[in-house]
């Protein structure tokens, strides 16, 4: 089984990202509550790289912690050299509650403009920036239609085209696809996938899924159970070139998908690594 | 087309038989408070329509309107502010609490002494009754933003303006909308009472002026009048409030054909 000791990758010059020694306790009303113990790794400059635990496991602290959106007890998050202690430029988000990330209020165009404008670019760059991922997500057609009218994988693929035009060099996915259909899903995946080789950003991708996060990611790090440290960073030697039908009946996929499947579980019932 | 008149029919039916049972009722009345309806009716044109419309439901609904629009700027401009800063709410809520228990009308007397009879007490009057509504609601819609969206709004960098117009104010319109509609109607109420006290034109001077004179059927037109302006000033409520929350009622309703 290729798996790196813990940590290992955070040293790679090369980090795009690197979380150090994360911790996060949540304070209120004479309540202490430890979601995040000890998280330290690190994702290199276009690299897809899959966080996977247990539900309850604080993967959304740490992706809100990531994202600057909440300040961390201990430790540190630098992006591209620089610490971040409120969301950073060169960073998107896609959020698991596509209706709630979406302005409802503005057609499917806007919604993927407002970010352009905010960021003071020309009225040809922004029109090309939208009409290209909104082509890319296969909705240009839908861009004068508000995000209600339309299905829920729709939705999140206007959240994509979001984040794409806004041409960040850091995608973080909060669970993006937990809540649309078996079959949405299958496409979504390719559609990250495709969209990553293309532009050739970073990618942290969060999930509960373990198919998921075998099938998406270069490296898969799975989370203990809460307060969380990391179990184990898999890393996942399959071919770049992914289908959902190839790649998955791979006995390689099995191998990796069954060895997360047991850490997983593993996290489930409370193991964790030795002293920590 | 048929449904339109299906509408139209359903919704007038029972205006028109309370109109019928009013005429009815007082076709033989000699009652000197309950003059026919038809008399009424009769007296209507020419009570209205040979100056009084001009000199006095004109000066009325210029009240209105200022105070109304005056309430809203301020009730939002001030909602917003308390609504996005804990520490501001904390320390206005109790206040607000009290004047917005104060019925506006016992503010006439006091805003006499302030800025006399004349028309700034009126929309004074005005202001000070619909500023509440507006105001508490404003802050509710903007507590209420919800926090993924307040999240994306943050990690796309959206400065202070794009954050008030493309964030704050449309995600609390819908319950500013519901505060504005209350405070139209406490409007009129109060554009009514103000002028009761003390004023040299106005619907509502006309109605005492009448009452006080025993014409008692150019009174009764007065009422009416004053129903009218109601109905029509919710019509045109109505009217802007589902050009602008368009995209509200579409979510409502595709809610629930999810549901």
């Amino acid at each position: 089984m290729t798996t790196q000791p813990v940590g290992a990758a955070a040293t790679t010059s090369t980090a795009m990202l690197e979380v150090r020694g994360l911790k996060k306790i949540y304070e209120g009303r004479g309540r202490r509550v430890e979601a995040i113990r000890d998280l330290t790794f690190g994702v290199a400059a276009g690299e897809l790289v899959c966080i996977v635990g247990p539900s309850g496991a604080g993967k959304t602290t740490l992706l809100r912690c990531v994202a600057g959106l909440l300040d961390c007890t201990e430790g540190e998050v630098v992006l591209e050299g620089r610490r971040v202690t409120e969301p950073p430029p060169g960073m998107a988000v896609v959020f698991q509650e596509y209706g709630r990330s979406l302005f409802p209020w503005l057609t499917v165009w806007q919604n993927v403009e407002l970010p352009l404008k905010e960021k003071r670019l020309p009225k040809d760059r922004r029109r090309s920036l939208v009409e290209e991922s909104l082509e890319a997500v296969g909705l240009l057609d839908a861009h004068r239609a508000h995000p209600w009218q339309l299905s829920g994988g729709m939705q999140q693929r206007v959240a994509i085209a979001r984040a794409i035009a806004y041409e960040p060099r850091v995608l973080l996915m909060d669970e993006p696809f937990a809540a649309v259909d078996a079959q949405t899903r299958a496409d979504l995946e390719d559609l990250v996938r495709k969209l990553w080789r293309e532009l050739g950003i970073t990618v942290l991708f969060v999930t509960h899924d373990i198919d998921e996060s075998v099938y998406l990611g270069r490296r898969v790090i799975v989370l203990s159970h809460s307060p969380t440290v990391v179990l184990e960073e898999v890393t996942v030697d399959l071919p770049d070139e992914r289908d959902q039908l190839t790649t998955r009946s791979l006995p390689r996929f099995a191998e990796l998908r069954s060895h997360v499947y047991e850490l997983v579980q593993r996290a489930k019932r409370g193991y964790r690594p030795e002293g920590r | 087309m048929t449904n339109l008149i299906r509408r139209a029919a359903v919704a007038l039916a029972l205006p028109v038989a309370l109109v019928v049972l009013w005429w009815v009722a007082t076709a033989d009345s000699t009652s000197i408070f309950w003059p026919p309806l038809s008399r009424i009716l009769g007296v209507f044109g020419e009570t209205w329509f040979t100056g009084r419309f001009t000199d006095d439901v004109l000066p009325s609904l210029a009240r209105l309107f200022a105070g109304y629009l005056a309430a809203l700027l301020l009730g939002v401009a001030m909602g917003v502010a308390i609504g996005s800063f804990r520490l501001l709410r904390a320390l206005v809520e109790p206040v607000l609490e009290f004047f917005r228990a104060i019925p506006p009308p016992v503010l006439v007397p006091i805003l006499m002494l302030f800025a006399g009879i004349g028309t700034e007490m009126k929309v004074l009057v005005i202001v000070s009754g619909c500023l509440w509504p507006v105001l508490l609601n404003t802050v509710e819609g903007v507590r209420g933003l919800d926090e993924v969206l307040r999240d994306t709004a943050r990690c796309y960098r959206l400065g202070l303006r794009a954050r008030l117009f493309r964030l704050i104010l449309p995600g609390a319109s819908p319950q500013i909308a519901a505060g504005a509609r209350q405070a139209l109607s406490i409007g009129i109420i109060l554009m009514v009472i103000s002028e009761m006290f003390a004023a040299n034109n106005g619907v509502g001077f006309t109605i005492i002026q009448f009452q006080r004179s025993f014409a008692i059927p150019q009174m009764w037109t007065g009422i009416i009048v004053l129903g009218l302006i109601g109905i029509a000033l919710s019509a045109i409520f109505r009217m802007v409030e589902r050009r602008l929350l368009g995209w509200y009622i579409g979510v409502r309703e595709a809610h629930r054909t999810e549901g």
